[in-house]
């Protein structure tokens, strides 16, 4: 009989050495250069961080290299950051440049620290994805692929946090990130007439959608649904509940474009993405209009935003007028927000950890 | 391949960036899932649409969660990834590893499945993507017999998950991985076996920065903070202003509440002020440090926007003391699972069922009393409940 409820191993008993005498007693870091770290303790240890970036799907053998070098600089110790960056420690200064050659030799680039953009937080997409409205690696490598530099250095006023999510479930923080790229649907679901009575509940259906766009078909003979087009507004939260509703559409698919969010308390409250471009095509391998478009933000912000101001700061301060006006985004009748089953109960609710006792 | 003309997918092998396209040969050369997901890769760039069918009930004996079911639609040309289910692996608190830990999962993968991975998905865990039905039991086997377990999927707990914290943070006011350790081995059932109306997420980050973004992602969010003013070196201060650094612009003009003042000389805080924002400790992380009387903010309602639009999670207790057992916070926790279990509907996430029902009942349930620190202000509309 196997266990179960094991639950996952201690994570004390993967911590290096220097890690685990100086736990809780680290007094101050600084960033040496980017991807480089270091951490002095209060006992006078100290601990350098080498910052590799990651394709996130990675092969077996991948993991294996990296453990190589976790062997042969870090005495067998590594760890990931939330946004899949790897982390190599060492408590010996020396040890530093051999690990920075030893991870280029591997292809990966060093940075992702500071003011620079990290790595791209993303979903699966079509690798392994059944709702996804568009891919989701090949839009991070062709992101990254144009803005390489900008993980490699800090230059530019803040941090900035790229995230992609395959459809608008976001598993990722794509509704709070400085710049999003987000997989939409724009036609109605098409319904499965002959399979809904054998796959769905019809009540569950009916219930699932948001702005009750779905209806018992009308003919009480057909055991099915209607749709009233004009009120889908292509969440999909009907397919997830109903595989007979399929809403994914090789012409109709595509991304749109959020910008100004973050999660960070510093400053200013963690703000929502707001929505910059409602939609461009589908177009592998690379997405070309749509990394023009990150190309030209990113490229603007860096040159308007003053030091240490996010990207929505930047655009609460200049006002979203001038956003639209300096990025040449043209501003639809879908940016403006007409999603009225939602109450403004955050808008009272202190959505942030700034208050005072 | 030979048959085809050169794939879309190749160009993404170009670039300075890591490719991920890179890696799926790397395992295709002796994988044949590996392969054939290239394939899929390819037929999808070409159609702009997905090949994997809607879900499918998939898993291991003894839990409902913690296995994606995943078939593709075109098993005829793919029959290799016919079914390739990822299974969701619950990573140690913090992400840190030994390169023997991990060596041993890699094995277990080659032989059980695609040697694909993500390190790591989403929401924290481990991603072994794709193996077969009949592979699933097995590789649960041998994981367990490496020490790792499953983590959560559909309607549980979902995978909690920490900063670095105190392990190399000196800014974490929490023991963010001890609590998140301690936590997911307390709520393992939950884990394990959905019973909820839909996802519940757990995280917590030490200060803040909130580094695992856990007021944006988190149903139940655990926030470092402190009680009493922070720390400031003052000849740690002067330091920085002899290198140059330009105090009053980048940090003091910059804070959100006007709580410090530089007069050249001193860096001067007004404690009662101070929203512990993090700003100026980031800015000057020798001179300022948090304050010593530390806890956390518990905050509730963090998710993406199915179905009601997205949330961020808001204070729910200002103020909790956090040391091992973390009794009052598990307490707090499963006050709040049970509530949300009764009243929930399907698919529907704690911050949409205490929007529907309103907070005031969801903290009476609590036996929580309303404090100002829960929102910005109070109401502007006349239209109040006096039940």
């Amino acid at each position: 009989m196997v266990k179960t409820d094991i639950g996952p191993p201690n994570y004390k008993l993967m911590l290096p050495e220097v890690i685990t005498e100086n736990y809780g007693k680290w007094k101050y870091h600084e960033i040496l250069r980017p991807g480089v770290l270091r951490h002095v303790s209060e006992t006078g240890d100290e601990v350098y961080t080498v910052r590799a970036g990651s394709p996130k799907l990675v092969s077996i053998d991948f993991v294996r290299d990296i453990c190589d070098i976790a062997d042969k600089y870090c005495d067998g110790h590594l760890r990931f950051t939330s946004r899949y960056n790897i982390e190599f420690m060492t408590p010996d200064k020396d040890k530093v440049e051999p690990i920075i050659e030893a991870v280029k030799k591997l292809g990966l680039p060093v940075g992702g620290t500071g003011n620079s953009i990290s790595n791209i937080v993303h979903t699966q997409g079509w690798v392994h994805c059944h709702s996804a409205a568009t891919d989701a690696s090949p839009l991070v490598k062709a992101i990254m692929d144009e803005l390489y530099d900008h993980f490699t250095n800090m230059k530019l006023p803040a941090k900035l946090r790229i995230a992609i999510a395959c459809c608008i479930n976001m598993c990722g923080a794509v509704h709070c990130s400085d710049l999003a790229v987000v997989g939409v649907h724009t036609k109605v679901p098409k319904v499965d007439h002959e399979n809904l009575p054998k796959w769905c509940e019809i009540p569950t259906t009916m219930a699932s959608c948001p702005t009750g766009a779905i209806r018992r078909h009308p003919d009480p003979t057909i055991k099915s649904v209607t749709i009233i087009e004009e009120r889908c507004m292509y969440c999909a939260n009907c397919f997830t509940v109903c595989p007979a509703l399929p809403i994914a559409d090789s012409e109709g698919d595509g991304v749109a474009i959020y910008a100004g969010g973050k999660v960070s308390n510093a400053r200013r409250p963690p703000m929502f993405s707001r929505l910059i471009v409602p939609y461009l095509p589908n177009n592998p391998p690379r997405w070309p209009e749509m990394v023009a478009v990150i190309k030209k933000v990113v490229d603007i912000y860096a040159k308007n935003a003053r030091q240490g101001e996010r990207v929505g700061e930047w655009i609460e301060r200049v006002g979203w007028e001038k956003f639209f006006q300096l990025t040449e985004i043209p501003f639809t009748e879908q940016h403006i927000d007409d999603y009225t089953v939602r109450s403004a109960v955050p808008g009272t609710f202190r959505t942030t950890t700034q208050f005072r006792w | 391949m030979a048959e085809r003309e050169i794939p879309l997918y190749d160009d993404l092998e170009k670039g300075p960036w890591p490719s991920y396209i890179k890696e799926i040969k790397r395992m295709a050369e002796r994988n044949p899932a590996a392969k054939d997901l290239l394939g899929v890769q390819e037929l999808c760039f070409k159609e702009k649409i997905t090949h994997w069918k809607h879900g499918g009930i998939v898993g291991v004996t003894g839990y409902g969660g913690g296995v994606i079911g995943r078939y593709s639609d075109a098993p005829e040309k793919f029959p290799n990834v016919a079914s390739f289910h990822t299974m969701r692996v619950n990573h140690p608190a913090g992400w840190f590893y030994t390169t023997k830990a991990l060596r041993k999962l890699c094995d277990v993968w080659e032989k059980y499945g695609s040697g694909l991975t993500n390190f790591h998905g989403s929401t924290g865990d481990i991603i072994l993507l794709g193996t077969t039905t009949a592979n699933l039991q097995t590789c649960f086997d041998a994981l367990i017999e490496i020490g790792f377990d499953l983590g959560g999927s559909g309607g549980d707990i979902r995978t909690p998950t920490a900063c670095i914290g105190p392990a190399r943070c000196e800014y974490a006011c929490i023991d963010a991985p001890d609590i998140i350790h301690d936590l997911t081995m307390e709520f393992q059932d939950e884990i394990h076996r959905p019973r909820f109306p839909y996802k519940f997420k757990i995280k917590a980050s030490g200060c803040a920065n909130d580094c695992v973004a856990a007021i944006a992602r988190a149903d139940f969010t655990i926030i470092g903070t402190w009680k009493d003013s922070l720390r400031i070196d003052q000849n740690a201060v002067s330091e920085y202003a002899k290198d140059g650094f330009d105090i009053k612009t980048v940090v003091v003009d910059k804070c959100p509440t006007d709580a410090l003042d530089w007069d050249g000389k001193e860096l001067k805080l007004k404690p009662e002020d101070c929203v512990r924002c993090m700003h100026c400790i980031n800015k000057m992380p020798k001179a300022l440090r948090p304050g010593l009387d530390q806890g956390a903010t518990i905050l509730i309602g963090g998710k993406a926007p199915v179905i009601m639009g997205a949330y961020l999670s808001w204070v729910l207790v200002p103020f909790m003391k956090m040391e091992p057992p973390y009794t009052e916070v598990k307490e707090l926790l499963r006050k709040i699972l049970d509530w949300w279990d009764e009243n929930g509907r399907v698919r529907e996430r704690v911050a949409e069922l205490i929007e529907r029902i309103g907070l005031r009942r969801f903290l009476r349930a609590m036996g929580i009393k309303p404090v100002p620190q829960m929102v910005y202000a109070p109401r502007t509309n006349p239209f109040v409940f006096f039940d």
